[in-house]
């Protein structure tokens, strides 16, 4: 059998659509995770109730899902604020973020989960919008719009957070966070006021990563819980807040994704996610790019 | 005679930033041996790198005639290395007493072979305890403890090893100067019944009066090596303190 | 000495309990039960590793459902065997297969240890965090695989029907009720004389400090291994006798999301420093979850698990068995 190009070459391209998508639902857990240290298992839970949140105003009134997610980001970013807040009091300020921290964020993702399906069901959603549909053809390459929009729209998202980060007071003061708190209070930064500002953040990219997400797929309470494997392996492997790294981890995964669902069937393809990480995990936790 | 702890070479880097090169180190069987040097001078990496808590990149540590390398600090532990750590990591769900036994059941148990009977651990915390003066509080929680408590806790859990070399890390940052003087008379009382020591001290009074032998680094190298007196007046070193 | 005791004690608890059931004679009762007890197995033997040692599990549906597939499939090839080998062979090997349940249940314990085991050596050298983050990965891994695997169903299923003569008991599910009382007792015994052993000690030292117990002489790293790999081999152990339980294995009910969450919540809610806070806390929220069960649908009955959750790890971190006991020593100080 001829090896087939053609499959091979949209498979690759799917993939980098996808991988670009990924650095988007990514980049919330780089921060909160890579940055902070805070291991916000709940993160793919606050993208699922982004993405209900699209649903519901683009069936109601018609907007389009990935505008009402940014102008709800704001609202996820004091929703974050408040989880922090949560977060620093019960468990950071005791020092036992590690157990009781990991169990809280677990009850959250859990609850939302479930409380998504009383309300919803277990029924897939989905949006609908001029973008969704059509797809752009170049010779033998499609290049599908439902995927495009989302990968441009998460590379935008992608390279403000990135500016915010190396560019501002705040955002330099996010990074030197993660590096040396005693640093930071020489900044005269109070740090608990920088992480709970950075965790708003990484809880409003998922108001956006949650839209996109409803635009390249229906989705149901679960699907948030495939993504914890993603996120964390592209997170990982990306080498821990950087968001340089992050994106190279994204397209990487994206790609490898797409190939194994294109000629070994998607069932196979959250085990890719998964496996990816478990490898990352015990042969190079510093990540790609790490020494 | 061949010395205890033998350091040579030894070198550390983070990433780019060189924290420690070139060490040589030598320090005899029961000698009390000061150690100081600027913030970010290396003093703590150098403590990580000899107890196994670092693995440093270059150069050898050897303790007692046999070469450490490569072990992990529990096994250095077992051989007869014991710390107290800079800042007081105690076991805080843990009764003081019981803060005790952990040394005790791995390391002490290990080294003997047999498991001692539960009496005479229970004795022998209480014994320990009494050294420090923490006997009354042996069935309190570490969090009742005041800071000069930790520090003596701190102390008598790196006792409860049983080691022949003991590393105490900055044990008196912070205290009043009655309690410098009862920490170091308690070091001196340990050092007499024949337990070498390291002390790592920014109290220049404190290490003066306790060293027999003073070791100087700054940013990561050893600048002088020898009796305090003539240390303190090395040029070199006055710059380092002074200097800036 | 006192081990003994403990055992014989809680063992006689277990008969009354057993034959308490019995005179009700509803069947019913012991299929109820029997997921209350599974549930003791399985919150005691995440709190060895979580609450002991302090390293969260978030696969223990992972490593419940290896049990469960381990049995169902050695129970396959017990089909399996008269087309596979010659007649003599055959004939040798049904003397033995269908294994009995017991077997079972040593078998998944091996494997569940030994993946335990695995996963610890792959991520124990690494920050607290990372090993969490596995087993999140390890449960859709696993998952994957036996959904793609035919053999033992794939993803719509298989069947698995338990022997219909027993000896002793009345029926299956009170025998199946019986073993796993008897594993329930099994484990806490195994958890209550860790708490008071050397190994319960540098379990202890690890959660609290893991720097200070390396420099006390704690081999950290081969702790936490035993602490792992017998944490998983109870899991897989509780999950053994399930496909005989249900009747109708798939790998949504054996990887369902309620193991995951119960084996967390049941140990934080009732406490986790000592045996007796899984024991409590699997009871109370086990029967209610029976209970509710009944009268509430399975999702309201999961929300309420999660809410406790979150409600007790941030009001009471020490979880029922802490506020008890802050409860006695303050009346006993007044």
């Amino acid at each position: 059998m001829d090896f087939p190009v053609e499959l091979f070459i949209n498979a690759v391209i799917a993939g980098l659509l996808l991988g670009g998508f990924y650095a988007a639902v990514t980049s919330g857990i780089s921060i909160s995770f890579g940055m902070l240290d805070i291991v916000n298992i709940a993160h793919p839970a606050f993208i699922i109730v982004g993405s209900y949140i699209a649903y519901i105003f683009n069936i109601s009134l018609g907007m389009d899902p990935i505008i009402v997610s940014v102008v709800m980001a704001p609202a996820f970013y004091v929703l974050g604020m408040m989880v922090y807040q949560i977060y620093y009091l019960s468990f950071e300020k005791r020092g036992q973020e590690s157990l009781r921290g990991l169990a809280f964020f677990f009850g959250v993702l859990f609850v939302t989960e479930v409380v998504l399906i009383l309300v919803y069901g277990v029924d897939y959603r989905y949006v609908e919008a001029v973008y969704i549909g059509p797809t752009l053809k170049f010779g033998f390459i499609d290049l599908p719009l439902r995927m495009l929009v989302p990968c441009i729209s998460a590379l935008v998202l992608f390279a403000a957070l990135h500016l915010f980060i190396t560019r501002t007071f705040t955002g330099r003061a996010v990074m030197a966070v993660s590096q040396d708190q005693g640093a930071l209070q020489l900044m005269a930064a109070d740090p608990v006021r920088i992480k709970r500002i950075a965790f708003g953040l990484s809880i409003a990219t998922a108001a956006v990563a949650g839209a996109l997400l409803i635009v390249i797929q229906p989705i149901e309470p679960s699907v948030g819980r495939e993504f914890i494997g993603r996120v964390f392996a592209i997170c990982v492997l990306g080498g821990l807040g950087s968001l340089p790294g992050t994106l190279i981890a994204s397209i990487l995964l994206g790609v490898v994704e797409s190939i194994t669902a294109t000629f070994y069937g998607p069932s196979w393809a959250p085990a890719v996610a998964f496996g990816f990480l478990l490898l990352t995990l015990a042969f190079r936790p510093s990540g790609l790019l790490g020494r | 005679m061949s010395a205890l702890l033998e350091v040579k070479g030894l070198a550390k880097r983070f990433g780019g930033f060189t924290a420690l090169e070139n060490i040589d180190l030598n320090v005899q069987q029961s000698e009390r041996v000061g150690l100081i040097g600027p913030n970010g001078s290396g003093k703590s990496t150098l403590v990580n790198c000899i107890c196994g808590t670092l693995h440093n990149d270059a150069g050898t540590v050897t303790f007692d005639g046999h070469s450490v390398n490569g072990l992990e600090a529990h096994e250095r532990t077992h051989r007869g290395l014991a710390r107290s750590f800079q800042l007081p990591r105690p076991f805080a769900s843990l009764s003081l007493a019981e803060n005790l036994k952990i040394p005790m059941f791995y390391t002490v148990h290990k080294r003997s072979g047999t498991p001692l009977h539960a009496d005479n651990v229970d004795a022998r915390c209480l014994e320990l305890l009494k050294l420090v003066g923490l006997e009354r509080k042996a069935h309190h929680r570490p969090k009742d403890l005041t800071q000069v408590e930790m520090r003596k806790l701190e102390l008598a859990r790196a006792m409860a090893a049983e080691p022949r070399l003991l590393i105490a890390d900055e044990s008196m940052a912070g205290l009043s100067h009655s309690e410098v003087e009862e920490i170091l008379a308690l070091l001196k009382r340990l050092n007499e019944s024949g337990i070498t020591i390291i002390l790592i001290e920014h109290i220049m009074s404190a290490v003066m009066s306790f060293s027999q032998r003073l070791v100087v680094l700054v940013t990561g190298r050893k600048i002088a090596d020898g009796k305090p007196e003539t240390v303190v007046r090395d040029p070199e070193v006055v710059r380092a303190y002074l200097g800036q | 000495m006192r081990n003994t005791i403990f055992f014989l004690v809680s063992l006689a608890v277990a008969l009354v309990i057993y034959f308490g059931l019995r005179a009700f004679g509803i069947d019913y009762l012991f299929v109820a039960g029997y997921v209350i007890v599974q549930y003791v197995v399985l919150a005691t033997a995440w709190n060895i590793l979580g609450g002991y040692t302090g390293y969260v599990n978030f696969g223990s549906a992972a490593f419940f459902a290896v049990g469960a597939y381990s049995s169902v499939t050695l129970i396959t090839i017990a089909t399996h065997i008269e087309d596979w080998f010659s007649e003599s062979v055959a004939a040798a090997l049904n003397t033995v297969f269908p294994l009995p349940i017991p077997v079972l249940v040593v078998i998944a314990g091996i494997v569940g240890g030994l993946i335990g085991y695995g996963m610890g050596y792959l991520t124990l050298r690494l920050r607290g965090a990372f090993f969490a983050i596995a087993t999140l990965a390890l449960a859709v891994v696993l998952a994957t695989l036996v959904v793609n695997w035919e053999f033992v169903g794939g993803s719509s299923g298989a069947y698995v029907i338990a022997p219909a003569e027993m000896i002793f008991f009345k029926s299956y599910k009170e025998y199946l009720f019986a073993l796993m009382l008897l594993m329930a007792v099994g484990s806490l015994v195994v958890a209550r004389a860790i708490e008071r052993s050397k190994l319960g000690y540098g379990f202890a030292a690890i959660r609290d400090d893991e720097l200070a117990a390396e420099a006390s002489g704690v081999p950290t790293l081969n702790l936490k291994l035993v602490a792992t790999t017998l944490s998983g081999a109870m899991m897989a152990m509780a999950g053994a006798p399930f496909p005989y339980f249900i009747g109708f294995i798939q790998p949504s009910s054996a990887f369902g999301l309620e193991y995951a969450v119960n084996s967390i919540a049941m140990p934080m809610i009732g406490g986790t420093l000592s045996w007796m806070g899984p024991l409590v806390g699997a009871v109370l929220l086990g029967t209610l979850q029976q209970l509710a069960n009944v009268t509430i649908s399975s999702a309201v009955n999961l929300l309420i698990v999660g809410l406790l959750l979150i409600v007790f790890v941030i009001i009471a971190p020490n979880g029922i068995v802490g506020l008890v006991q802050d409860r006695l020593r303050a009346r006993r100080t007044k």
